[in-house]
């Protein structure tokens, strides 16, 4: 069942499922940051820091499976730094984002410099044995690496928490009105670091997939903006947690997409195939808050203002 | 008069804060179920009291037992497991979560979300307050979202239930609807302190009334055996003499607001309804009211920071309505808003900056763009000398000077540029009274001189002594304008309490 | 603990000493990551800092600073406009591609005239290419409300799309030997953008980064629009009580930024690039950034941020050389640096307590 000279949808849909993973994670982790009230622009700087010290991780232990927490670990660390400038220091949100982002990618250059060429351990796909085998459903569902799964149950799991859980109700809550929430008894400041250490080791686990099984290697700048593109999808989302996986998926879909279309020949010239995602991207963020009811009521009231305890 | 059956005893509370005593030497008693309000206009105490009692304050001196135990509640939350519950004035509310959601952050620990749901509906139902625990706050109207916090604490059994100015916020049918649900939880026990000034709500609804002026109780009685009057003069104080106006016959129209109604940009904010009214020059119009009724929205549309139909508002029969803020002073109309640091004055800049912020179009501070500074500093200058304002320099940034003198400077400033037509809300809140006096003099002086002056204020003494005519703006809507000479404090108090000018006075009611 | 106090006035002091100490600190910090990787600190600081102006080759190295200050100093004058007003372009790397792009397209299409008005002619059609691309964050800005900072960065990989696009096919060299990027326009002498004074790097780029740097000081002091920019992102209620109308703010300093953005690319390709190739953006937008923040958004203080930028640019190639020093290590610097600011910052305006014990 092939298209346009040889595209199969199956394997179509597969392969952006992988492309998806990376800007899904990262997505997700910054929508919790997000909805606690922070916006923290340095999510490249954490992607690109995970990439490296995941794939570093993984290459001297030998295990993919601690290379994955290496990185998770690695850009939480970093993170830390922007709560601490933001949270206690009261620093500007944006302009700390930004530096995070340049510091993280001019770190992460420097200790990828022994890293360039090697091979990773490989991780390999959830054995599923005989499901694997069905045609179309088995290469869609179950021909995967465990990560891919471990993204969507992220999705679940975010979603489930801040819906059903006390703890989600608080972050939500500290997002909407730190005021309020000071008032009422809740310390916002905790909340917050909490929040952002967690965006920041999604992050990193969005990095370190695609040093270790996405590419797999290690090379300068290897995120290309995945980092800004997770920031969009989460706008794009309304700041709900499915609505991430359905960016996600979109995003990823146009990507590979026109990856393909390139590989099949097709007419349109490569250049303006490789900048569609992104001017679909600002498309649907115009859609998104040109509809104002929608816009409003679901972008945390808080969002990038600082809160200093007044007493 | 069984003193043991007393519920709640205040005796003697005292708190001083810098410059200022809050409360001294208050002393009242409430019953299980009785409603007790707590009368005083703004300034006289009862915030300061309340928060007490709540936990959020610590007395300096006197004591209080709950119940003939000894109550000194270390923070709210001890207040509440005393059974002492609160609704504030400004609600602790998240409009982006549910009903549900929203009470349960405000307890300790809440049940699980279904239960709760139907506890909620429940308690709403029971109290005539019904709710719908899955609508999203922010969809609320300000009479719900008080349900909101009301449910919160009637969730929590409270013995003692405190609310600061309820009524504020409510549409007629929706305070009928809260008395109700008063009288029914007074009837089962629990214990009202409310805290008001709006003499005719209190008189139908309460048992007490604690009256305190400038911290001090000035006296105690039962309001149904009183007028409206009495109770006003005793809040306000027997004087009320406005000073000798000049009989000068006031000239031409100079502000004119017709049929004046525009949305509010701010959050919670009242939309304007109709306003109407018209200025003369040398005349001063006081326009009183309580906070939240529409005071800030009025000066933004005076001033032209909010934009209304052309005719709306017309300067000397000019239609200005859609014009802005420096349209608008080119042809001599100053304002000066409620909030000084942020929105009169920029927090973080120098007096002599902010002197520019208003006066570069009256005081030709620029030329073809470029700023003079040092017309600017020397304007600065002028007005720190003028109107006494306490300042190292006029270097200093806005945020140093104390509250009394930066509002000497922002009244000064605008003042000082030879306006025609002033509009100011709240010239002298928070100001000390030397300042205050110096303040209301120099508005007087600029009505002689020929300016049209429209104060918006909450201090009535204020408003009688420098104003002509007296208006009210309730919900939005303006009563019309009456001379302030022979009004009496009935007729002040019923239209601040809303009834719209029209209405018949309740003579010795 | 640790309490913080607001000053009742911002202190003048710490105004100017911030930069100076987040320098120093950063040094410190950087010291100790070279030393980690391997190198003697005290030589790399004085092999990045000292020698490009001081030592055997300062000559050399010095007309270089000029080069690289240059485009930083003239996007990071733009950018400060809009980020004292709360408007953030953050995609000046994508307003400079384009201003090259427009520019080059320019000089290209006039090839191989000879004539005086070609170069200015591609210095406004630079200017022009750089404030197009910013005015469509404006625009959705203003019309939709769409965040600034997403949309200005995502159009700089749109842009870059655009770079390659054109270098690869419509603005190829016919004679480079089938080799991607376009004619040299350095060496054709209608378009170059040339050296004032031969070898001191002060090309017509770098002059205009110093009147936009005297333009920016003289807007920002004595006119109205500069005291507007101020207020608007100091208090944006106080700024509409002054009559300011914040979405023509929006769409004058986004402009303005585009702008000297896109004029930098311009000069950048008519000169020391030379040609439009796939990789002739190096990340100037971006860094222009930092340099602005760590000028304090001040016409002067980026003046001398951008030439300290220029002297880790030039000291960090010169470490690369001679002592091995990876280049990234110095990208990290540079954020270090940033961060160090930003940390020190609050001293201008809170006062640190310790209170020992006592809980307030």
């Amino acid at each position: 069942m092939d298209f346009l000279g040889g595209i199969n949808p199956a394997v179509l849909i597969a392969s952006l499922m992988v492309a998806a993973v990376p800007i899904m994670l990262a997505a997700i982790g910054e929508l919790v940051v997000e909805k606690a009230g922070v916006l923290n622009l340095g999510v490249e700087g954490m992607m690109i820091m995970g990439a490296v010290v995941g794939f570093a991780t993984a290459v001297e232990t030998g295990s993919p499976f601690l290379g994955f927490a290496g990185g998770a670990v690695g850009a939480a660390a970093l993170s830390l730094i922007f709560a601490f400038l933001t949270q206690v220091l009261l620093a500007n949100q944006v302009a700390t984002g930004l530096a995070l982002t340049l510091f993280g990618l001019g770190l992460s250059s420097l200790i990828g410099q022994g890293y360039v060429g090697i091979k990773p351990p490989l991780t390999g796909k959830v054995p599923f044995g005989p499901l694997a085998d069905i045609p179309v459903a088995g290469r869609i569902l179950f021909s995967h690496d465990p990560v891919v799964y471990l993204s969507i149950a992220a999705i679940a799991a975010v979603w489930a928490v801040l819906k059903f859980s006390r703890l989600g109700l608080i972050l939500r809550a500290v997002g909407e009105n730190h005021d309020a929430a000071h008032a009422l008894g809740y310390k916002v400041m905790r909340i917050r670091v909490l929040a952002i250490m967690f965006g920041g080791a999604m992050a990193g686990l969005g990095g370190a997939y695609i040093s270790l099984i996405r590419v797999p290697q290690w090379t300068d700048g290897i995120t290309a903006g995945a980092g800004w593109i997770a920031l969009a999808i989460v706008v794009f989302a309304s700041w709900k947690p499915w609505r991430v996986l359905i960016g996600a998926y979109l995003f990823g879909g146009i990507t590979v997409l026109q990856l393909n279309l390139q590989a099949a020949g097709a007419r349109i010239p490569v250049e303006y195939l490789s900048m569609s995602p992104y001017l679909i991207t600002i498309l649907v963020l115009v859609i998104m808050s040109a509809d104002k009811n929608r816009a409003a009521l679901n972008a945390p009231a808080a969002l990038g203002r600082n809160f200093h305890a007044s007493r | 008069m069984n003193t043991g059956t007393d519920l709640l005893r205040v005796e003697g509370l005292t708190k001083a804060y810098p410059g200022v005593v809050a409360n001294s030497d208050v002393s009242f008693t409430i019953k299980p179920g009785e409603v007790h309000a707590l009368l005083g206009e703004n300034g006289a105490g009862k915030s300061t009291l309340v928060k007490m009692i709540y936990g959020l304050v610590k007395p300096d001196k006197g004591r209080m037992r709950l119940r003939g135990a000894d109550y000194a509640p270390a923070e709210p939350r001890a207040a509440r497991a005393s059974g002492v519950a609160m609704v504030f004035q400004h609600f602790s509310l998240f409009e982006a979560l549910n009903v549900a959601e929203n009470v349960a952050l405000g307890m300790e620990n809440p049940p699980r979300m279904r239960e709760l749901a139907g506890r909620i509906r429940q308690v709403s139902q029971d109290y005539g307050l019904p709710l719908d625990p899955g609508r999203m706050v922010g969809d609320l109207s300000a009479g719900e979202r008080q349900r909101v916090e009301i449910i919160r604490c009637l969730l929590q059994d409270p013995k003692l239930l405190i609310m600061d100015e309820p009524t504020s916020v409510l549409t007629p049918q929706e305070v009928d609807i809260l008395f109700k649900t008063l009288r029914q939880l007074s009837a089962e026990g629990t214990a009202i302190l409310y805290i008001s000034h709006k003499l005719e709500e209190i008189r139908t609804l309460c048992d007490e009334a604690t009256i305190l002026r400038r911290g001090k109780v000035v006296a105690t009685c039962t309001p149904r055996e009183r007028s409206a009057r009495e109770m006003a003069e005793l809040m306000v104080g027997a004087v009320l003499t406005p000073p000798a106006k000049s009989a000068k016959p006031k000239g031409a129209v100079a502000l004119e607001v017709t049929e004046l109604s525009v949305k509010s940009p701010i959050p919670f904010g009242t939309s304007l309804k109709s306003v109407s009214f018209s200025v003369r020059k040398g005349e001063v119009l006081g326009i009183a009211g309580v906070a939240g009724n529409g005071q800030d929205e009025l000066l933004l549309a005076l001033s032209g920071e909010l934009r209304s139909g052309k005719e709306a508002v017309k300067i000397d029969g000019f239609g200005f309505g859609d014009q802005g803020p420096n349209e608008r002073r080119r042809v001599g109309l100053v304002s000066a808003p409620e909030e000084r640091l942020g929105h009169a004055a920029a927090p973080d800049m120098s007096l002599v900056e902010n002197a520019l912020l208003s006066g570069s179009v009256r005081k030709n501070l620029t030329s073809r763009g470029f700023i003079d500074w040092a017309a600017t500093r020397t304007f600065a200058e002028e007005i720190v000398k003028e109107f006494d304002v306490r300042t190292p320099g006029t270097w200093v940034a806005a945020r140093a000077l104390s509250g009394g003198n930066l509002q000497k400077f922002v009244v000064g400033r605008e003042l000082s540029q030879a306006p025609s037509v002033i509009v100011i809300n709240q010239p002298t809140w928070g100001v000390d009274a030397a300042a205050a006096a110096a303040i209301r003099q120099a508005i007087i002086d600029r009505a002689a001189d020929g300016a049209a002056v429209v104060v918006i204020s909450q201090d009535l003494d204020e408003l009688l002594e420098v104003a002509d005519n007296f208006a009210a703006l309730n919900g939005g809507a303006m009563t019309v304008p009456r001379p302030t000479q022979g009004l009496t404090i009935d007729q002040i108090g019923l239209m601040m309490g809303g009834a719209h000018g029209m209405e018949v006075a309740h003579a010795g009611a | 603990m640790l309490v913080l106090e607001k000053r009742p006035s911002p202190s003048r002091f710490w105004q100017a000493a911030t930069p100076v100490l987040a320098v120093v600190l950063t040094m410190i910090a950087g010291g100790m990551m070279f030393a980690i990787l391997g190198k003697n600190p005290f030589e790399a600081i004085r092999t990045i800092f000292w020698d490009p102006l001081f030592g055997e080759f300062a000559w050399y190295f010095r007309g270089q600073l000029l080069v690289k200050a240059g485009p930083l100093v003239l996007i990071a004058v733009g950018l400060s406009l809009g980020f004292r007003a709360g408007i953030w372009n953050i995609g000046a790397e994508g307003q400079y591609i384009m201003g090259a792009i427009f520019g080059a397209a320019v000089g290209l299409a006039f090839y191989p005239a000879d004539a005086w008005f070609i170069f200015p002619l591609m210095i406004v059609a630079g200017g022009f290419g750089g404030w197009l691309w910013a005015m469509i964050p404006a625009i959705l800005r203003t019309k939709f409300r769409t965040n600034e900072i997403l949309v200005s960065l995502l159009l700089v990989y749109v842009a870059q799309s655009i770079l390659s696009s054109m270098a690869l096919g419509a603005m190829r060299n016919p004679e480079g030997g089938g080799f991607p990027g376009s004619r040299n326009l350095s060496q054709y002498p209608s378009a170059a953008n040339l050296e004032i004074i031969p070898g001191s790097g002060m090309h017509w780029g770098v002059v205009a980064a110093f009147i936009a740097v005297i333009a920016a000081y003289v807007l920002l002091q004595r006119h109205m629009l500069g005291f507007q920019i101020r207020l608007a992102g100091q208090a944006p209620r106080a700024a509409r009580f002054a009559g300011v109308n914040p979405d023509k703010l929006v769409v004058l300093c986004m402009g303005i930024s585009g702008g000297l953005a896109g004029l930098a690319g311009m000069f950048e390709v008519a000169g020391p690039a030379g040609q439009l190739s796939i990789d002739f953006a190096s990340g100037y937008g971006f860094t222009a950034i930092i340099v602005a923040f760590l000028g304090r958004l001040n016409p002067i203080g980026i003046l001398l941020a951008g030439l300290l930028m220029a002297l880790t640019y030039v000291g960090g190639d010169n470490a690369s050389t001679n002592l091995g020093l990876p280049s990234a290590s110095i990208q990290a610097f540079q954020g270090m640096l940033l961060f160090f600011l930003l940390a020190v910052d609050l001293l201008s305006n809170y006062r640190i307590r310790l209170l020992t014990g006592r809980k307030i």
